[in-house]
């Protein structure tokens, strides 16, 4: 099952701007939980962004990363109505797809 | 009906080659479909994490900035902006030099306009450093953000 993931892409000025937002723990296994113990590492890893079955973005995170995470670029050469593609994997093999439209 | 069954042959043997490659150790189970730069991530000092990337000797770059509040109060979440207006942009990478593993992000980039947000945890006052691959050149800039609060639970 994928994490609730919102993507918003827009044109402006001839590129697409691209904002996720995903909601995601991303615990780097360096915290404490309220038990004193360590909270086990739990972190998104890999994201790739495919628009109209090109990959624009192919990011690889660390824990480092704020919970809920956040990321946004501009994408050229792309046009409204095109497919845009966010596909995960967590740091477990956890792994998720989510679909939205240019507009 | 025999298309299909073939199909299922060849998955049962793609998937028999990737058990033993996983039983040999050569893979990770976890690193199987995905690429992640483990000793870069896992690097626990700048310097490792630089050149576990190639970023070493990056050269300073006025074409970059680096965009990132002077005082930020909850290093849990730090706002990072970086635009490269550089030609032929390969990659981003992002490192908050003072954290327990400096490297934050590292982005493969094609065809945009060399501009990427995101927030980051930042556990004590720091430059963020960005080094930006582009051309077949490495390049980079930094921004010092000091914090008030730790984010990274270390």
């Amino acid at each position: 099952m994928s994490v609730p993931t919102k993507i918003r892409a827009s044109m402006a000025g001839g590129a697409a701007e691209v904002k996720i937002l995903m909601t995601h723990p991303m615990e780097n296994g360096l915290r404490k939980g309220a038990d004193g113990k360590l909270v086990q590492a739990n972190f998104i890893r890999n994201v790739t962004i495919t628009i109209a079955g090109k990959t624009y973005l192919d990011a690889q995170w660390g824990g480092g990363i704020s919970k809920d995470p956040y990321l946004a670029f501009r994408a050229k050469g792309v046009k409204a109505g095109d497919k845009i593609v966010l596909a995960y994997e967590d740091n477990a093999g956890g792994k998720g797809s989510t679909e939205a439209t240019v507009g | 009906m025999n298309a299909m069954r073939r199909n299922v042959l060849k998955g049962a043997g793609g998937f028999g080659a990737l058990s033993v490659a996983v039983a040999a150790g050569l893979l990770k189970p976890t690193r199987v479909l995905a690429d992640w730069n483990q000793s870069a991530f896992n690097a626990t000092q700048k310097d490792a994490a630089l050149s576990a990337i190639g970023g070493e000797g990056a050269e300073s770059s006025d074409k970059i900035t680096v965009k990132a509040p002077d005082i930020a109060e909850n290093g849990a979440v730090v706002p990072v902006e970086i635009t490269a207006n550089l030609p032929g942009l390969e990659s981003i990478a992002i490192l908050s030099e003072k954290n327990t593993n400096p490297l934050v992000g590292l982005y493969k980039m094609t065809d945009t306009d060399g501009y990427l947000s995101t927030r980051i945890k930042m556990g004590a006052t720091a430059n963020v450093r960005a080094i930006v691959k582009a051309g077949g050149k490495t390049y980079t800039a930094a921004k010092e953000v000091k914090v008030t609060v730790g984010g990274c639970g270390g």
